[in-house]
């Protein structure tokens, strides 16, 4: 179990003020013109070392990803973007990083931007979190009239603007080149990769975009080096995560814990376990809504990281955990996500725009059972040709819940097909 | 180059394409919907989905620039999944309706299905269903049958420059519409029916009428405007059904104008189908041999100076001819092909035509026009003027009218006054033409006309010769015409010769009484009140304002219901091929001066138009070069003088309604009501 010292976020539960004064007694902004004079490689080559990957769901390695913005001037400006349309259901971490600690963020805007050659970041927030971007907006506030961000940001003659944006509250603005679009104030839709948002991002410019959680973590490696937070969690999936706990639990929380903690361990020792006792779980999905869930026997075992997911077919994404205890009806579960795809599909691509409702309405009469065996197969099929097949990942995310409903509970499925025959044919 | 490997074949291709055209140079065909070569490029129909070597997915080849080592798979099982699936998904909420659906049978997704579909539907759910839109008199829309490629939305907001195409809604729900109903103000509207790979958006007027495999048709070129568009005529029997664009890259790409596409509907209204004479006063039907008759009775024996003649702006070249040629052995001097007065002389090519070329367009770097609104006067030009000013580096300014063409450009001043500032060489724009590696400028009709017309050509030529626009590899002088046979009327020389009348003294003599007989070959554009006192043989294909005042009528044939040869305002001579026959008695329009002239004894030389087309060439030896812009010798035109005129205006207010035919029609009728005359209406506008 992580010990507090070894916290990031000491002030996720918002138990102390979240305001520039306090966050300088947690250590925030505490040589911040150190870090700076240490230089961009110094800072991407840390980055690298420290073997953070991406929070925001892909888990790409961070520093690789900061590395690939040019070095050399290309007469254009350069743009970090931040993440912060935190909409993936089961995730609330971005959420009380700003809402609690947004000094951490604005902090590692600095660095990163730093980093990488930004001129200025953008902050881009979920629409209805208009609670949390005031907070933002105030310690951006705070951070310019204390010289830290700006003109000579903290006394290091670097300058850099931080500008915080609301969205309008649509899913797909939180997949990165939607998100870019948005800000440039179009509809969000995702664009054509090539060209990378490295390349050709913000207003056309090299731009890199990184979630929350990754920004606000960089400070605090630069400070205690990349060997500390590589000392956590296992080779490739290492360092200090933020886990998101939700459902049937007795103690539903957010915890920062260890990277490859397994998942029992997990929601026993900060959740207050299990609704009813470990036994009386059914599934667990592991990463936020997109990922698909786990049933009871693989959440035995399985470990809380990036490969041990991938190896049971399911994923780490934003660390949210959803817990199912024997009470859910999965399958009517699995359908509501189903229509949360079809609602925030945003209709530029063939397969995701017809596949999401299609997928959505078989599932609303698989819950009833008013369907045929065969189906299921046909709908397996249908969230094939989804997978991808679409720009950007939301089709393969409405796909996956899908497929792991019926690579663990197909016979639930089929009973619930088989009892709805006999109960109409009686 | 990069050398790429497309399903077990080596091939070398260009950086900077895509995929997609990589496979298409290496013979392997990609389904596609939303793609389109001249459009953006969007990659949201994902049926082009290929397999790509150390790719974890299947890629989009229409936007994937190629790679050297690239090795594409396009036969795979992986691939074959990818369409089926696509294609599934298309169906699932497009109507099976095509028995009703005007886009059957030149259908994308038809065509697509039968090699990608499915035999049967596997969706059992309600399909969706999206209101219709009104997007005005020409584009019908069926917004269900919509498979969201965007193609509509890329063209107007690219290539038309109006953005009032857009999505809206999100996932199944995204419509494709105007969000406040409006119909498209574009001249180049109608090609967004072309682009439309399913029956969504399909042609208003030609909706129900026929289906393209009942179509005879015929490659041809346009004459709305001096453009030269290409086209195919579909015609069904006697009448032509639609208009169509032919792909010509070097004058109008694939797209054409709203009216060369739907004034066709003209060419069954108004129609001139037998000879008329005037009775007592009136018009009545009478024969050929009746009508010749009347004109020799007239004609023989009068002075060739006592005879006028007027050639209209629509006139194939043959035509003119055997009118040159006619009045010649007439005896009269007094023939102008200029309707519209413009101070355009018959001598130097390079000083009538457009040097620059269309295609050259794409290589000039700043613009100047003078006097013109090359939106409503050639779309199809704006449409590239539109199209370098996109791609960046190319500077507009305008002496004439403030009007909107759809990009951005300086407005210099309205009149004469500006234009000599720049022909001093003291005005600002100077610089920005001097320092220009390839700067052009385009006089348009609004400013010829003028009174000070010659003045302005010579200070056109001036500004020309001081910024630098005329080089070994660059002509960058141009007129732009309105008038489809004006270019090959002055090659011909149809301007009056020693001591001859221009087209204001044909009129004013007609009044005066000096010219007794006057020859309008489908001549309307022109003051015909004047006309009054004179005996007026009008020989045309509709009854317009010329047949209104004509003694004889003679009818003749439009310009899809003959072999003609027109050139446009490049200089660029295409050939226009008869599609349908003209009605009723009306004849092609030489071989009734072939006729009329062997009634007046003066028989001219040819009797086929083989025989014709070798004497139009012995004329003008240019209009022997099919298909090409033969480049012009710089060459002295113009006459310097005094600019003291007023302001420049356009010659053209309704684009709609500039010639007989496109009055006469109703298509064009309703446009002009959607577009033009937009004030309010009453009760009794009906």
């Amino acid at each position: 179990m992580l010990s507090d010292k070894d916290r990031i976020f000491t002030n996720l539960y918002g138990l102390h003020d979240w305001s520039l004064d306090a966050a300088k007694t947690r250590g925030d902004w505490d040589g911040t013109k150190e870090i700076l004079s240490k230089g961009r490689d110094w800072i991407i080559d840390e980055m690298k070392e420290s073997g953070l990957r991406g929070r925001g769901g892909a888990g790409f390695p961070a520093g690789l990803k900061w590395s690939f913005m040019p070095k050399e001037d290309t007469g254009r400006p350069a743009y970090l973007v931040v993440n912060a349309d935190e909409s993936e259901p089961g995730t609330c971490k971005d959420r009380e990083i700003m809402r609690h600690d947004p000094h951490k963020l604005v902090e590692g805007c600095l660095i990163a931007g730093f980093a990488m050659g930004a001129m200025a970041a953008y902050i881009y927030v979920r629409g209805e979190f208009h609670y949390e971007a005031g907070i933002l907006d105030a310690a951006v506030e705070q951070a310019y009239d204390a010289g830290l961000i700006g003109k000579n940001a903290c006394g290091s003659g670097y300058d850099f603007d931080i500008y915080v944006h609301r969205g309008a509250g649509a899913y797909i603005c939180g997949e990165e080149t939607a998100l870019l679009e948005s800000l440039e104030g179009k509809k969000g839709q995702p664009r054509i990769k090539p060209p990378f948002p490295a390349n050709t991002g913000l207003y056309g410019s090299p731009t890199t975009i990184n979630n929350v959680e990754t920004i606000a973590v960089a400070p605090t490696i630069c400070r205690r080096g990349a060997s500390w937070f590589s000392g956590f969690g296992r080779e490739n999936n290492t360092g200090t995560k933020v886990f998101c706990i939700s459902g049937h639990v007795n103690n539903p929380c957010n915890v920062e814990e260890e990277m490859s903690i397994p998942l029992k361990e997990l929601i026993e020792k900060h959740a207050g376990g299990v609704r009813g006792g470990w036994d009386n779980l059914k599934a667990i999905i592991p990463g936020g809504s997109s990922v698909p869930l786990l049933p009871k026997s693989i959440c035995d075992t399985v470990l809380m990281d990036f490969d041990s997911l991938k190896e049971v077919k399911s994923g780490l994404g934003t660390a949210g955990i959803i817990v199912m205890d024997q009470s859910t009806d999965v399958i009517a579960a699995i359908a509501r996500l189903a229509k949360f795809y079809k609602h925030e599909s945003c209709g530029q691509c063939t397969p995701c725009r017809e596949g999401t409702g299609w997928m959505w309405r078989v599932m609303e009469r698989l819950v009833k059972g008013d369907a045929e065996i065969e189906e299921i197969d046909m709908l397996l099929d249908v969230s094939k040709e989804i997978e991808g097949h679409t720009i950007c990942a939301l089709g393969d995310a409405a796909a996956w819940p899908i497929q792991g409903l019926m690579r663990h509970f197909r016979d639930e499925v089929e009973d619930r097909i088989t009892s709805n025959r006999s109960r109409s044919a009686a | 180059m990069a050398k790429m490997t497309i399903d077990g074949t080596e091939i070398e291709v260009e950086d900077g394409i895509t995929v997609l055209q990589a496979c298409e140079q290496a013979g392997v065909e990609i389904p596609r919907f939303c793609y389109h070569e001249r459009l953006s490029i969007a990659g949201n129909c994902r049926m082009c989905l290929v397999e790509m070597e150390r790719a974890p997915k299947p890629i989009a080849s229409c936007s994937m620039p190629v790679g050297d080592g690239m090795v594409i798979k396009t036969n795979t099982e992986t691939v074959k999944n990818a369409r089926n699936g696509v294609m599934e998904f298309l169906l699932i909420n497009h109507p099976l309706d095509c028995p009703i659906c005007d886009q059957g049978g030149e259908c994308d997704l038809q065509d697509q299905a039968m090699a990608y579909g499915f035999d049967h539907s596997r969706f059992k759910e309600n399909k969706r269903s999206v209101t219709d839109k009104n997007l005005g008199p020409l584009v019908e829309t069926h917004m269900t049958r919509c498979i969201h490629c965007t193609r509509c939305i890329r063209f107007s907001t690219e290539v038309a420059g109006v953005e009032v195409l857009g999505a809206t809604g999100r996932g199944e729900n995204m419509e494709v519409g105007t969000y406040v109903e409006q119909a498209i103000s574009s001249e180049l509207s109608a090609n967004i029916i072309d682009l439309c790979p399913v029956g969504a958006l399909t042609s208003k007027p030609y909706a129900f009428e026929a289906r393209p495999w009942e179509l005879t048709k015929t490659e041809s070129v346009d004459v709305m405007d001096a453009v030269g568009s290409n086209i195919r005529v579909d015609s069904r029997g006697r009448e032509v059904m639609r208009v169509l664009p032919m792909l010509n890259e070097d004058v109008n790409e694939e797209w054409i104008s709203d009216k060369t596409r739907y004034a066709c509907d003209g060419l069954a209204r108004q129609r001139l189908d037998k000879p008329y004479m005037k009775v007592d006063g009136k018009l009545q039907a009478a024969s050929w041999h009746d009508a010749f008759d009347a004109i020799g009775g007239k004609v023989r024996g009068l002075d060739g100076s006592k005879i006028g003649a007027i050639a209209g702006d629509m006139c194939d070249a043959e035509a003119m001819t055997a009118l040159k040629d006619l009045m010649t052995a007439l005896g009269s001097n007094n023939i102008d092909c200029r309707q519209d007065g413009a101070k355009l002389t018959a001598g130097a090519r390079a000083g009538y035509t457009f040097n620059t070329t269309i295609a050259g367009i794409e290589d000039a770097d700043a613009c100047l026009i003078v006097g013109s609104n090359p939106r409503l006067e050639a779309p199809i030009i704006n449409a590239r003027l539109r199209k370098r000013m996109v791609e960046g580096g190319f500077k507009v300014g305008m002496v004439g009218e403030a009007v909107d063409l759809t990009y951005r450009y300086e407005h210099l001043g309205a009149g004469p006054q500006t234009l000599k500032e720049i022909a001093d060489g003291t005005h600002s724009f100077c610089e920005i033409l001097k320092s220009a590696e390839r700067p052009m400028i385009i006089v348009g009709q609004g400013a010829l006309t003028h009174a000070d017309g010659v003045a302005v050509l010579a200070a056109a030529r001036k500004i020309a010769d001081t910024t630098g626009m005329i080089a070994e590899d660059w002509n960058g002088f141009n007129v732009l015409h309105t008038a489809a046979g004006r270019v090959a009327g002055l090659d011909l020389g149809l301007v009056p010769g020693e001591g001859g009348k221009d087209v204001a003294g044909i009129l004013d003599g007609a009044a005066s009484g000096d010219i007794e007989v006057v020859y309008l070959l489908a001549a309307d554009e022109i003051d015909t009140a004047k006309l009054a006192n004179a005996f007026v043989i009008y020989q045309g294909h509709h009854g317009d304002a010329g047949a209104h005042i004509a003694d004889i009528v003679l009818p003749g044939a439009a310009y899809t219901e003959k072999e003609g040869t027109y050139v446009n305002t490049e200089g660029r001579v295409q050939r226009g091929r008869r599609a349908t026959f003209p009605p009723g008695d009306a004849r092609e329009d030489w071989a009734i001066l072939r006729a009329l002239s062997e009634v007046l004894g003066k028989t001219l030389p040819y009797n086929n138009l083989a025989q014709v087309r070798a004497r139009m060439v012995e004329i003008a030896p240019l209009l022997d070069q099919l298909e090409v812009v033969t480049p012009s010798a710089w060459a002295d035109f113009g006459q310097a003088g005094s600019l003291d005129g007023g302001p420049f205006a356009s010659p053209i207010t309704n684009f709609y309604m500039t010639d007989p035919i496109s009055r006469a029609s109703a298509t064009m009728a309703a446009c002009t009501e959607a577009f033009v005359e937009t004030g309010e209406k009453t009760g009794t506008d009906g």
